[in-house]
């Protein structure tokens, strides 16, 4: 199972879940697992096209899947993928 | 560099700086020929300041237009009860001047607008971003890009922190990402926390910010690896930390000019999201209560903000009202407020559209209205 950290911003989302595993073979399926099982999280992630927002970014271990293969990055059994959230402080 | 010259009083308060074999007292010049610009004083600020300050930087420079409140005063260690109601940048320099008499301050006690950015930031060799919205950072983030100055952002949001060094240019000359390669647009405001949403966990600026000025310290005496091209995250409640990549991105056009941020943000925009409905005022809700009328309030914020102060609403957070729906009269006045009065719109909005409501009325102003009009004894937050 894929772990998907969730940043704070999106935990009331996921019934404050910190991280949630998904059964997947690439960040796409991840993604649309996750949004699955919350759905109210879906159009936090992706817009009306289903395409990641811009101001969210996905990573694969260290690496942004913008420089791997973007959602079809393959995604192994032990893979932790991080959802990384524009954040600006107090006001936001 | 060696013609920097430091006092006896200099060289013995920063001595064990200069007993780092690779810090020595080549950094020690660098930092105090070094003009550090930190944009706003406040959580990440306050760290940020004080460590700069003592460490010894040359130069300082404080951008921030805010009053120092009461609310501030629960992580921004900067200040104390007595700055209350005081600028922010004049207080932090005071309280700095004390930490430190070596250190030369300037005050910008303005907003920092596309009009001055430019002419602002370029007085200073580094800039420290510790603002609180995303309008001012993309404009702190085009401004170093155009003036080819590095920019050590640190961001925080309730238990979340995020840290790095952008548009920093190396020995070798090359510049790594900016705000942009990472966040190439902000979030819409409907997307981001609400007022109710908000808040940050006291320490966190405190770890943060102080990571922010090791990364300004590294930057301004060339040791050790900037955080440049990567994103460092801390979680306070897991104590997970990730230090993630960041790329410069291909198809992100040059920044050549200033914009306006506000409106690339959305800003403004939400007022006209706020849907138009009924509204009575403060004093309106007093003369009800006092003619005994027949009315109902109730009150949409959350659980834990009624904690904080309540005027007697039946409190249904805005996420319930349509499951809670019988709870609101029809046959008489209802007035429904929130903190400052949008939750309590688009509540109104969805009852009135969903149930058919007619006899819906928002509190003008929220809660924060009547702590300022009716009740001062009504803690504001």
């Amino acid at each position: 199972m894929a772990r998907i950290i969730i940043p704070t911003p999106l935990r009331k989302f996921t019934d404050n879940q910190a991280t949630i595993e998904v059964e997947a073979i690439d960040i796409r399926e991840s993604i649309h697992a996750l949004s699955a099982l919350y759905p109210d999280l879906k159009k936090q992630l992706l817009d009306d096209t289903g395409e990641i927002r811009q101001f969210v970014r996905i990573y694969l271990g260290d690496e942004d899947i913008k420089v791997l293969n973007n959602e079809k990055t393959p995604v192994t059994e032990d893979a932790v993928i991080s959802i990384v959230p524009a954040i600006a402080g107090g006001i936001a | 560099m060696g013609s920097i010259k430091f006092s006896k009083e200099e060289l013995e308060r920063y001595s064990r700086h200069l007993i780092i074999p690779e810090f020595n007292i080549e950094g020690q010049r660098r930092l105090k020929n070094a003009k550090v610009l930190v944009v706003g004083s406040g959580g990440l600020g306050s760290p940020l300041l004080l460590y700069l300050t003592a460490a010894g930087v040359g130069t300082i420079g404080i951008v921030d237009f805010d009053l120092v409140d009461e609310t501030n005063l629960q992580r921004q260690v900067l200040f104390s009860v007595d700055d209350v109601g005081q600028s922010k940048s004049a207080s932090a320099i005071k309280r700095l001047k004390g930490l430190n008499p070596h250190v030369k301050f300037i005050e910008h006690n303005t907003r920092l607008t596309s009009e001055n950015a430019l002419e602002i930031l370029s007085g200073y060799d580094v800039v420290a971003d510790g603002t609180d919205n995303f309008p001012t950072r993309y404009l702190v983030n085009d401004a170093c890009v155009i003036l080819q100055k590095p920019n050590v952002y640190a961001s925080i949001f309730r238990f979340e922190g995020q840290v790095s060094v952008f548009n920093y240019t190396d020995q070798n000359g090359n510049t790594g990402p900016n705000y942009r390669d990472l966040f190439p647009t902000p979030p819409p405001p409907g997307l981001v926390p609400s007022c109710a949403e908000g808040g940050v966990i006291g320490v966190l600026p405190g770890i943060i910010g102080s990571l922010q000025a090791n990364e300004v310290i590294k930057v301004v005496t060339h040791i050790g690896d900037p955080l440049s091209g990567r994103l460092f995250l801390f979680d306070a409640l897991t104590f997970e930390t990730r230090t993630l990549k960041v790329h410069k991105d291909p198809t992100q056009e040059s920044i050549v000019k200033l914009i306006d941020y506000q409106e690339f943000c959305g800003i403004g925009q939400e007022a006209d999201d706020t849907p138009s409905v009924k509204e009575v005022t403060v004093r309106a809700l007093e003369d009800m209560k006092d003619s005994g009328e027949a009315y109902q309030l109730i009150d949409v914020r959350e659980p834990y903000e009624y904690e904080i102060a309540n005027i007697n609403g039946v409190l249904i957070p805005l996420d319930q009202i349509a499951d809670q729906v019988d709870q609101i009269a029809s046959d008489k006045k209802v007035v429904v407020h929130c903190r400052s009065g949008v939750r309590s719109a688009n509540a109104i909005s969805l009852l009135e559209k969903k149930f058919g409501f007619t006899n819906l009325y928002n509190l003008k102003g929220g809660i924060l209205a009547y702590a300022d009009e009716i009740d001062n004894t009504l803690a504001k937050y």
